[in-house]
Protein backbone atom coordinates (compact mmCIF):
# COMPACT_ATOMS: atom_id res chain seq x y z
CA UNK A 1 0.00 0.00 0.00
CA UNK A 2 1.36 3.00 -1.01
CA UNK A 3 1.46 6.02 1.35
CA UNK A 4 2.14 8.74 -0.98
CA UNK A 5 2.06 9.60 -4.83
CA UNK A 6 2.88 11.61 -7.07
CA UNK A 7 1.82 11.69 -11.11
CA UNK A 8 2.81 13.53 -14.03
CA UNK A 9 4.24 15.98 -11.61
CA UNK A 10 5.56 19.35 -13.04
CA UNK A 11 7.58 22.24 -11.17
CA UNK A 12 8.28 25.78 -13.10
CA UNK A 13 9.50 28.49 -10.94
CA UNK A 14 8.31 31.64 -12.48
CA UNK A 15 8.02 30.57 -16.73
CA UNK A 16 12.11 29.78 -16.94
CA UNK A 17 12.86 27.08 -15.40
CA UNK A 18 11.64 23.49 -15.68
CA UNK A 19 12.70 22.32 -12.02
CA UNK A 20 10.61 18.84 -12.65
CA UNK A 21 9.53 16.99 -15.75
CA UNK A 22 6.70 14.40 -15.37
CA UNK A 23 7.77 12.92 -12.04
CA UNK A 24 6.05 9.86 -11.28
CA UNK A 25 6.77 8.20 -7.76
CA UNK A 26 5.19 5.70 -4.90
CA UNK A 27 6.74 5.25 -1.29
CA UNK A 28 4.63 2.10 0.33
CA UNK A 29 4.17 2.63 3.45
CA UNK A 30 7.70 1.21 5.98
CA UNK A 31 9.33 1.82 2.73
CA UNK A 32 12.70 3.37 2.64
CA UNK A 33 13.70 5.64 -0.44
CA UNK A 34 16.64 7.59 -0.70
CA UNK A 35 16.97 10.40 -3.38
CA UNK A 36 20.14 11.14 -5.10
CA UNK A 37 21.54 13.28 -8.09
CA UNK A 38 23.42 16.16 -9.09
CA UNK A 39 22.54 19.23 -7.45
CA UNK A 40 19.85 21.28 -9.47
CA UNK A 41 18.39 17.92 -10.77
CA UNK A 42 15.18 18.44 -8.60
CA UNK A 43 16.07 16.07 -5.80
CA UNK A 44 15.14 18.74 -3.11
CA UNK A 45 11.84 19.82 -5.45
CA UNK A 46 10.30 16.62 -5.18
CA UNK A 47 10.66 16.51 -1.62
CA UNK A 48 8.88 19.73 -1.01
CA UNK A 49 6.18 19.05 -3.32
CA UNK A 50 5.39 16.11 -1.33
CA UNK A 51 4.49 18.18 1.73
CA UNK A 52 2.99 21.02 -0.50
CA UNK A 53 5.81 23.62 0.48
CA UNK A 54 6.17 23.81 -3.44
CA UNK A 55 2.78 23.53 -4.69
CA UNK A 56 3.62 21.31 -8.07
CA UNK A 57 2.51 23.51 -11.08
CA UNK A 58 0.47 20.25 -13.06
CA UNK A 59 0.03 16.55 -11.65
CA UNK A 60 -1.61 14.85 -8.34
CA UNK A 61 0.26 14.18 -5.40
CA UNK A 62 -1.77 12.01 -2.18
CA UNK A 63 -1.26 11.15 0.37
CA UNK A 64 -2.86 8.87 3.50
CA UNK A 65 -6.16 9.32 1.31
CA UNK A 66 -5.90 12.93 0.84
CA UNK A 67 -5.43 14.41 -2.52
CA UNK A 68 -3.13 17.42 -1.62
CA UNK A 69 -2.77 19.24 -5.06
CA UNK A 70 -6.88 20.04 -4.35
CA UNK A 71 -7.98 23.47 -3.90
CA UNK A 72 -9.60 22.92 -0.05
CA UNK A 73 -7.01 19.96 1.02
CA UNK A 74 -6.29 20.70 4.42
CA UNK A 75 -2.82 20.98 3.94
CA UNK A 76 -2.23 21.66 7.76
CA UNK A 77 -3.60 18.32 8.55
CA UNK A 78 -1.74 16.63 6.05
CA UNK A 79 1.59 18.40 6.68
CA UNK A 80 1.23 16.91 11.07
CA UNK A 81 1.37 13.53 9.50
CA UNK A 82 4.26 14.12 7.32
CA UNK A 83 7.70 15.57 9.55
CA UNK A 84 10.36 17.36 7.71
CA UNK A 85 14.17 17.82 8.41
CA UNK A 86 15.87 20.81 6.93
CA UNK A 87 19.33 20.85 5.19
CA UNK A 88 19.47 23.91 7.82
CA UNK A 89 18.08 22.38 10.66
CA UNK A 90 15.21 25.42 11.37
CA UNK A 91 14.93 25.36 15.13
CA UNK A 92 13.39 28.42 17.02
CA UNK A 93 16.21 30.56 18.20
CA UNK A 94 13.72 32.13 20.69
CA UNK A 95 12.63 28.42 22.49
CA UNK A 96 14.38 26.18 24.33
CA UNK A 97 14.62 23.14 22.84
CA UNK A 98 11.91 21.34 25.05
CA UNK A 99 9.87 24.39 23.81
CA UNK A 100 10.98 23.66 20.06
CA UNK A 101 9.53 20.59 20.71
CA UNK A 102 6.16 21.14 22.60
CA UNK A 103 4.79 24.04 20.50
CA UNK A 104 3.33 22.04 17.37
CA UNK A 105 2.03 19.16 19.64
CA UNK A 106 0.25 22.48 21.54
CA UNK A 107 -1.10 24.53 19.01
CA UNK A 108 -1.76 22.05 16.50
CA UNK A 109 -2.19 18.58 18.57
CA UNK A 110 -3.93 19.96 21.65
CA UNK A 111 -1.73 18.55 23.83
CA UNK A 112 -1.70 19.94 27.53
CA UNK A 113 1.68 21.37 28.83
CA UNK A 114 2.18 18.20 30.71
CA UNK A 115 1.78 15.76 27.80
CA UNK A 116 3.93 17.89 25.41
CA UNK A 117 6.90 17.78 28.06
CA UNK A 118 6.74 14.24 28.64
CA UNK A 119 6.62 13.92 24.87
CA UNK A 120 9.31 15.80 24.36
CA UNK A 121 11.47 14.51 26.62
CA UNK A 122 10.66 10.52 24.98
CA UNK A 123 11.43 11.94 21.60
CA UNK A 124 14.75 13.47 22.67
CA UNK A 125 16.03 10.38 24.61
CA UNK A 126 15.22 8.89 21.65
CA UNK A 127 17.48 11.11 19.51
CA UNK A 128 20.11 11.16 21.99
CA UNK A 129 19.76 14.37 23.68
CA UNK A 130 17.69 14.37 26.27
CA UNK A 131 19.76 16.32 29.13
CA UNK A 132 19.48 19.61 26.73
CA UNK A 133 15.30 20.29 26.95
CA UNK A 134 16.06 23.65 28.76
CA UNK A 135 19.48 24.71 26.28
CA UNK A 136 18.61 27.29 23.82
CA UNK A 137 19.63 25.98 19.95
CA UNK A 138 22.26 28.21 19.62
CA UNK A 139 24.21 26.30 22.40
CA UNK A 140 24.17 22.99 20.69
CA UNK A 141 26.25 21.64 17.84
CA UNK A 142 24.90 21.44 14.76
CA UNK A 143 24.31 17.61 14.93
CA UNK A 144 22.55 17.93 18.44
CA UNK A 145 20.35 20.91 16.50
CA UNK A 146 19.66 18.45 13.88
CA UNK A 147 18.69 15.88 16.11
CA UNK A 148 16.99 18.72 18.22
CA UNK A 149 14.93 18.82 14.63
CA UNK A 150 14.30 15.29 14.33
CA UNK A 151 12.40 14.78 17.74
CA UNK A 152 10.48 17.99 17.04
CA UNK A 153 8.96 15.91 14.04
CA UNK A 154 8.64 13.04 15.90
CA UNK A 155 7.01 14.46 18.34
CA UNK A 156 3.83 14.84 15.88
CA UNK A 157 4.06 10.91 15.41
CA UNK A 158 4.02 11.53 11.72
CA UNK A 159 3.00 8.89 9.58
CA UNK A 160 6.08 9.45 7.30
CA UNK A 161 9.37 11.53 7.50
CA UNK A 162 10.97 13.72 4.97
CA UNK A 163 14.72 14.61 4.93
CA UNK A 164 16.14 17.39 2.88
CA UNK A 165 19.69 16.98 2.85
CA UNK A 166 19.86 16.57 6.93
CA UNK A 167 23.57 16.63 7.32
CA UNK A 168 24.77 18.97 4.38
CA UNK A 169 25.51 21.99 6.60
CA UNK A 170 27.25 19.57 9.27
CA UNK A 171 31.30 19.72 10.21
CA UNK A 172 32.27 15.77 9.26
CA UNK A 173 32.43 14.65 12.52
CA UNK A 174 28.95 15.42 13.41
CA UNK A 175 27.35 13.86 10.39
CA UNK A 176 27.70 10.06 12.09
CA UNK A 177 25.45 11.09 14.93
CA UNK A 178 22.71 12.30 12.59
CA UNK A 179 22.91 9.25 10.36
CA UNK A 180 22.73 6.82 13.36
CA UNK A 181 19.42 8.43 14.44
CA UNK A 182 18.06 8.21 11.22
CA UNK A 183 19.46 4.60 10.84
CA UNK A 184 17.62 3.79 14.14
CA UNK A 185 14.40 5.48 12.97
CA UNK A 186 14.40 2.77 9.85
CA UNK A 187 14.78 -0.28 11.80
CA UNK A 188 12.31 0.60 13.83
CA UNK A 189 9.94 0.95 10.63
CA UNK A 190 9.44 4.11 9.84
CA UNK A 191 8.72 5.59 6.19
CA UNK A 192 11.31 7.59 4.63
CA UNK A 193 11.80 9.66 2.05
CA UNK A 194 15.77 11.04 1.71
CA UNK A 195 17.43 13.26 -0.04
CA UNK A 196 21.37 12.55 0.82
CA UNK A 197 24.82 12.92 -0.87
CA UNK A 198 25.85 9.84 1.89
CA UNK A 199 26.10 7.19 -0.44
CA UNK A 200 26.94 4.85 2.47
CA UNK A 201 23.83 5.94 4.33
CA UNK A 202 21.30 5.30 0.83
CA UNK A 203 23.55 1.47 0.65
CA UNK A 204 23.09 0.74 4.05
CA UNK A 205 19.31 1.92 4.83
CA UNK A 206 17.69 2.16 1.33
CA UNK A 207 14.75 -0.40 0.10
CA UNK A 208 15.10 1.83 -3.13
CA UNK A 209 17.66 4.28 -4.39
CA UNK A 210 16.23 7.11 -7.25
CA UNK A 211 18.91 8.99 -9.24
CA UNK A 212 17.06 12.54 -10.70
CA UNK A 213 18.97 14.30 -13.31
CA UNK A 214 17.17 17.58 -15.11
CA UNK A 215 13.84 17.32 -13.12
CA UNK A 216 13.56 13.49 -14.15
CA UNK A 217 13.97 10.01 -12.51
CA UNK A 218 16.65 8.84 -14.95
CA UNK A 219 17.21 5.16 -12.89
CA UNK A 220 15.89 3.64 -9.54
CA UNK A 221 16.42 0.06 -7.90
CA UNK A 222 17.72 -1.80 -5.16
CA UNK A 223 20.56 0.04 -4.04
CA UNK A 224 23.17 -2.31 -4.28
CA UNK A 225 22.64 -3.04 -7.73
CA UNK A 226 22.10 0.49 -8.66
CA UNK A 227 25.35 1.26 -7.29
CA UNK A 228 27.53 -1.84 -8.02
CA UNK A 229 25.52 -1.61 -11.78
CA UNK A 230 24.03 1.21 -13.18
CA UNK A 231 22.61 0.64 -16.54
CA UNK A 232 21.75 4.19 -17.16
CA UNK A 233 25.11 6.51 -18.94
CA UNK A 234 24.07 9.90 -16.96
CA UNK A 235 24.01 7.44 -13.83
CA UNK A 236 27.51 5.75 -14.09
CA UNK A 237 28.73 9.54 -14.72
CA UNK A 238 27.16 10.53 -11.58
CA UNK A 239 29.01 7.71 -9.85
CA UNK A 240 32.32 8.18 -11.65
CA UNK A 241 32.27 11.54 -10.03
CA UNK A 242 31.14 11.07 -6.53
CA UNK A 243 33.06 7.67 -6.18
CA UNK B 1 26.04 27.86 13.62
CA UNK B 2 27.01 25.77 16.11
CA UNK B 3 28.50 26.77 19.73
CA UNK B 4 31.27 28.58 18.63
CA UNK B 5 31.87 32.12 20.30
CA UNK B 6 33.27 35.16 18.60
CA UNK B 7 36.43 35.29 19.07
CA UNK B 8 37.29 38.92 19.38
CA UNK B 9 40.92 39.75 17.92
CA UNK B 10 41.38 43.24 19.27
CA UNK B 11 44.98 43.51 20.44
CA UNK B 12 44.58 45.49 23.28
CA UNK B 13 42.44 42.95 25.01
CA UNK B 14 45.20 39.69 24.91
CA UNK B 15 47.97 41.93 26.41
CA UNK B 16 48.76 42.78 29.98
CA UNK B 17 47.59 46.59 31.11
CA UNK B 18 50.74 48.13 30.86
CA UNK B 19 51.84 47.37 27.36
CA UNK B 20 48.00 47.81 26.59
CA UNK B 21 48.20 51.03 27.52
CA UNK B 22 51.00 51.86 24.95
CA UNK B 23 49.07 50.89 22.02
CA UNK B 24 45.27 52.07 23.08
CA UNK B 25 46.18 54.69 25.52
CA UNK B 26 43.43 55.61 27.93
CA UNK B 27 43.17 58.82 26.62
CA UNK B 28 41.96 57.28 23.17
CA UNK B 29 39.59 55.27 24.78
CA UNK B 30 37.83 57.95 26.97
CA UNK B 31 34.60 59.40 26.41
CA UNK B 32 35.33 62.96 25.84
CA UNK B 33 32.21 63.25 24.21
CA UNK B 34 30.35 62.82 27.04
CA UNK B 35 32.25 65.15 28.89
CA UNK B 36 32.04 67.57 25.95
CA UNK B 37 27.83 67.32 25.69
CA UNK B 38 27.80 67.45 29.70
CA UNK B 39 29.47 70.72 29.90
CA UNK B 40 26.86 71.80 27.00
CA UNK B 41 24.31 71.21 28.96
CA UNK B 42 25.28 71.91 32.32
CA UNK B 43 26.13 75.67 30.70
CA UNK B 44 22.80 75.67 28.53
CA UNK B 45 21.08 74.44 31.90
CA UNK B 46 22.95 77.19 34.41
CA UNK B 47 21.78 80.30 31.82
CA UNK B 48 18.48 78.62 31.54
CA UNK B 49 17.73 78.70 35.19
CA UNK B 50 20.32 81.77 36.81
CA UNK B 51 20.38 84.06 34.86
CA UNK B 52 17.07 86.20 33.95
CA UNK B 53 16.89 87.13 30.86
CA UNK B 54 16.91 83.53 30.07
CA UNK B 55 14.99 82.40 33.04
CA UNK B 56 12.06 84.89 31.43
CA UNK B 57 11.91 82.73 28.17
CA UNK B 58 12.28 79.68 30.18
CA UNK B 59 8.69 80.93 31.71
CA UNK B 60 7.45 81.39 28.78
CA UNK B 61 7.86 78.21 26.76
CA UNK B 62 7.70 75.82 30.07
CA UNK B 63 3.70 75.21 28.99
CA UNK B 64 4.65 74.36 26.00
CA UNK B 65 6.42 71.21 26.95
CA UNK B 66 3.60 69.28 28.00
CA UNK B 67 1.86 70.00 24.42
CA UNK B 68 4.99 68.71 23.05
CA UNK B 69 4.97 65.61 24.82
CA UNK B 70 1.47 64.86 25.32
CA UNK B 71 1.18 65.42 20.78
CA UNK B 72 4.45 63.05 20.57
CA UNK B 73 2.79 59.94 22.46
CA UNK B 74 -0.76 60.19 21.09
CA UNK B 75 1.14 60.64 17.38
CA UNK B 76 3.49 57.36 18.36
CA UNK B 77 0.81 55.81 19.49
CA UNK B 78 -1.70 56.27 16.50
CA UNK B 79 1.44 56.09 13.94
CA UNK B 80 2.64 52.36 15.90
CA UNK B 81 -1.28 51.63 15.05
CA UNK B 82 -1.09 52.18 11.13
CA UNK B 83 2.31 51.40 11.15
CA UNK B 84 1.32 47.73 12.21
CA UNK B 85 -1.65 47.74 10.17
CA UNK B 86 0.30 48.74 6.73
CA UNK B 87 3.20 46.87 7.96
CA UNK B 88 1.63 43.49 7.87
CA UNK B 89 0.21 44.61 4.89
CA UNK B 90 2.99 45.12 3.08
CA UNK B 91 3.84 41.14 4.21
CA UNK B 92 0.43 40.26 2.97
CA UNK B 93 -0.48 37.54 0.90
CA UNK B 94 -3.54 38.80 -0.01
CA UNK B 95 -2.00 41.38 -2.80
CA UNK B 96 -4.84 43.98 -2.50
CA UNK B 97 -3.90 44.71 0.68
CA UNK B 98 0.13 44.52 0.19
CA UNK B 99 -0.14 46.68 -2.86
CA UNK B 100 -2.81 49.57 -0.70
CA UNK B 101 0.25 49.30 1.83
CA UNK B 102 2.58 50.06 -0.57
CA UNK B 103 0.82 53.07 -2.03
CA UNK B 104 0.60 54.66 1.48
CA UNK B 105 3.87 53.57 2.19
CA UNK B 106 5.33 55.23 -0.93
CA UNK B 107 2.90 58.20 -1.25
CA UNK B 108 4.47 59.13 2.33
CA UNK B 109 8.37 58.94 1.12
CA UNK B 110 7.43 60.73 -1.91
CA UNK B 111 6.58 64.04 -0.03
CA UNK B 112 8.11 66.17 2.39
CA UNK B 113 7.44 66.01 5.86
CA UNK B 114 6.24 69.57 6.10
CA UNK B 115 4.18 69.80 2.94
CA UNK B 116 2.99 66.63 3.72
CA UNK B 117 1.84 67.85 7.57
CA UNK B 118 -0.27 70.75 5.87
CA UNK B 119 -1.71 68.31 3.37
CA UNK B 120 -2.98 65.97 6.27
CA UNK B 121 -4.22 68.52 8.25
CA UNK B 122 -5.82 70.87 5.67
CA UNK B 123 -7.11 68.19 2.93
CA UNK B 124 -7.03 65.09 4.27
CA UNK B 125 -8.56 65.51 7.87
CA UNK B 126 -11.37 68.01 6.29
CA UNK B 127 -11.66 65.74 3.83
CA UNK B 128 -12.56 62.64 6.13
CA UNK B 129 -13.81 64.09 8.90
CA UNK B 130 -17.27 63.98 7.67
CA UNK B 131 -16.82 60.27 6.97
CA UNK B 132 -16.65 59.48 11.16
CA UNK B 133 -19.69 62.20 11.89
CA UNK B 134 -16.97 65.14 12.54
CA UNK B 135 -17.54 68.51 11.83
CA UNK B 136 -14.34 69.93 10.19
CA UNK B 137 -14.59 73.29 11.84
CA UNK B 138 -14.39 71.31 15.39
CA UNK B 139 -11.28 69.37 14.60
CA UNK B 140 -8.61 71.34 17.07
CA UNK B 141 -4.92 72.08 15.09
CA UNK B 142 -3.67 69.89 17.95
CA UNK B 143 -5.73 66.88 16.38
CA UNK B 144 -4.86 68.22 13.05
CA UNK B 145 -1.25 67.65 14.12
CA UNK B 146 -1.69 64.37 15.84
CA UNK B 147 -3.14 62.85 12.52
CA UNK B 148 -0.44 64.83 10.68
CA UNK B 149 2.58 63.21 12.50
CA UNK B 150 0.99 59.85 13.26
CA UNK B 151 0.40 59.52 9.23
CA UNK B 152 3.81 60.02 8.35
CA UNK B 153 5.67 58.43 10.70
CA UNK B 154 2.84 54.98 10.13
CA UNK B 155 4.52 54.97 6.78
CA UNK B 156 7.99 54.82 8.45
CA UNK B 157 7.16 52.51 10.93
CA UNK B 158 5.43 50.26 8.17
CA UNK B 159 8.77 49.68 6.85
CA UNK B 160 10.11 48.99 10.08
CA UNK B 161 7.91 46.49 10.72
CA UNK B 162 8.10 45.08 7.12
CA UNK B 163 11.84 44.79 7.78
CA UNK B 164 11.23 43.09 11.39
CA UNK B 165 9.19 40.27 9.73
CA UNK B 166 11.55 39.45 6.60
CA UNK B 167 14.66 40.14 8.84
CA UNK B 168 13.33 36.87 10.01
CA UNK B 169 14.83 33.57 7.45
CA UNK B 170 12.56 32.45 5.20
CA UNK B 171 13.21 28.41 6.94
CA UNK B 172 11.69 29.65 10.01
CA UNK B 173 8.33 29.71 8.24
CA UNK B 174 8.73 26.72 6.36
CA UNK B 175 9.87 24.73 9.40
CA UNK B 176 6.39 25.89 11.06
CA UNK B 177 4.53 25.00 8.49
CA UNK B 178 6.02 21.73 8.11
CA UNK B 179 5.03 20.92 11.67
CA UNK B 180 1.56 21.57 10.87
CA UNK B 181 0.99 24.89 12.24
CA UNK B 182 -1.12 27.53 10.16
CA UNK B 183 0.28 30.64 8.25
CA UNK B 184 -1.09 32.89 11.19
CA UNK B 185 0.17 30.83 14.35
CA UNK B 186 3.81 30.13 12.62
CA UNK B 187 3.47 34.41 12.38
CA UNK B 188 2.32 34.26 16.05
CA UNK B 189 4.48 31.99 17.72
CA UNK B 190 7.44 31.77 15.63
CA UNK B 191 8.55 35.01 12.98
CA UNK B 192 6.79 37.86 15.34
CA UNK B 193 8.39 36.86 18.48
CA UNK B 194 12.01 37.01 16.40
CA UNK B 195 10.79 40.01 14.69
CA UNK B 196 10.09 42.49 17.69
CA UNK B 197 13.40 42.11 18.50
CA UNK B 198 14.84 43.25 15.41
CA UNK B 199 12.21 46.08 15.86
CA UNK B 200 12.78 47.96 18.52
CA UNK B 201 16.18 50.01 18.07
CA UNK B 202 14.20 51.25 14.73
CA UNK B 203 10.98 51.60 16.42
CA UNK B 204 13.15 53.50 18.97
CA UNK B 205 14.76 55.72 16.12
CA UNK B 206 11.50 57.01 15.05
CA UNK B 207 10.20 57.60 18.72
CA UNK B 208 12.84 60.02 18.68
CA UNK B 209 12.31 61.67 15.57
CA UNK B 210 9.12 61.68 16.15
CA UNK B 211 9.66 64.39 19.39
CA UNK B 212 11.90 66.36 16.97
CA UNK B 213 9.73 66.36 14.30
CA UNK B 214 6.76 67.75 16.42
CA UNK B 215 8.81 70.95 15.96
CA UNK B 216 7.23 71.50 12.92
CA UNK B 217 3.62 71.46 14.30
CA UNK B 218 4.62 75.07 15.33
CA UNK B 219 4.05 75.88 11.67
CA UNK B 220 0.34 74.57 12.12
CA UNK B 221 0.27 77.41 15.28
CA UNK B 222 -0.03 74.57 17.96
CA UNK B 223 1.57 76.06 21.03
CA UNK B 224 4.48 73.45 21.43
CA UNK B 225 7.96 74.67 22.38
CA UNK B 226 9.33 76.03 19.37
CA UNK B 227 5.86 77.82 18.75
CA UNK B 228 5.95 79.71 22.10
CA UNK B 229 9.87 80.01 21.23
CA UNK B 230 8.91 82.14 18.49
CA UNK B 231 6.24 83.93 19.74
CA UNK B 232 8.49 85.19 22.82
CA UNK B 233 11.01 85.88 20.13
CA UNK B 234 8.43 88.20 18.59
CA UNK B 235 7.83 90.41 21.83
CA UNK B 236 11.02 90.06 23.54
CA UNK B 237 13.83 90.84 20.99
CA UNK B 238 15.43 87.82 22.16
CA UNK B 239 16.48 85.74 19.89
CA UNK B 240 19.68 84.64 21.52
CA UNK B 241 18.07 84.04 25.12
CA UNK B 242 15.41 82.44 24.05
CA UNK B 243 16.93 79.50 21.31
CA UNK B 244 19.37 78.95 23.93
CA UNK B 245 16.65 77.82 26.10
CA UNK B 246 14.41 76.08 23.29
CA UNK B 247 17.73 73.89 22.29
CA UNK B 248 18.47 73.08 25.72
CA UNK B 249 14.89 71.75 26.67
CA UNK B 250 14.73 69.74 23.16
CA UNK B 251 18.60 68.00 24.45
CA UNK B 252 17.61 67.14 27.58
CA UNK B 253 13.93 65.76 26.67
CA UNK B 254 16.00 63.73 23.79
CA UNK B 255 18.66 62.46 25.81
CA UNK B 256 16.21 61.54 28.54
CA UNK B 257 13.67 59.34 25.59
CA UNK B 258 16.87 57.80 23.96
CA UNK B 259 17.80 56.27 28.14
CA UNK B 260 14.43 55.32 28.70
CA UNK B 261 13.84 53.36 25.54
CA UNK B 262 16.99 52.29 25.69
CA UNK B 263 16.40 50.48 29.01
CA UNK B 264 13.32 49.05 28.00
CA UNK B 265 15.25 47.79 24.89
CA UNK B 266 16.97 46.11 27.74
CA UNK B 267 14.21 44.68 29.25
CA UNK B 268 12.52 43.55 26.58
CA UNK B 269 15.36 41.19 25.44
CA UNK B 270 15.95 39.76 29.36
CA UNK B 271 16.47 36.04 29.99
CA UNK B 272 17.17 35.28 26.35
CA UNK B 273 20.38 34.51 26.68
CA UNK B 274 20.24 31.80 24.34
CA UNK B 275 18.43 33.29 21.47
CA UNK B 276 19.99 35.78 19.13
Amino acid sequence: MSIISMSGVHKWFSTTVHALRGIDLEVATGEVVVIIGPSGSGKSTVLRCMNMLERPTTGTVTFDGMTLTDKGVDIDHARTEMGMVFQSFNLFPHLTVGQNVMLAQRKVRGRSKDEARNMAGQQLARVGIPEKIDAYPRQLSGGQQQRVAIARSLAMEPKMMLFDEPTSALDPEMIKEVLDVMLHLVTEGMTMVVVTHEMGFARAAADRVIFMDEGMIVEQGDPDELFDSPRNDRTKDFFDKIL
Amino acid sequence: MGATQHEVWNISEILPPEERDDLDPWWDRFPWWAVMLGAVIVLFGYYTFFVESYNNAWRFIKPGIKVTVVVTLWAFLFSMIIGLIAGFGRVSRNPLLRNLSRTYVEFIRGVPTLPLLFFIAFVIVPTVAPWFGLTNKNISKEWRGIAGLALVYGGYIAEVIRGGIQSVEHGQMEAGRSLGLSYGSTMRSVILPQAIRNVLPPLANDFIAMLKDSSLLSLLAINEITQLSKLYVNVSFQPRETYVVLTFTYIVMVLALSLVLHRFERWMSRDRAGAR
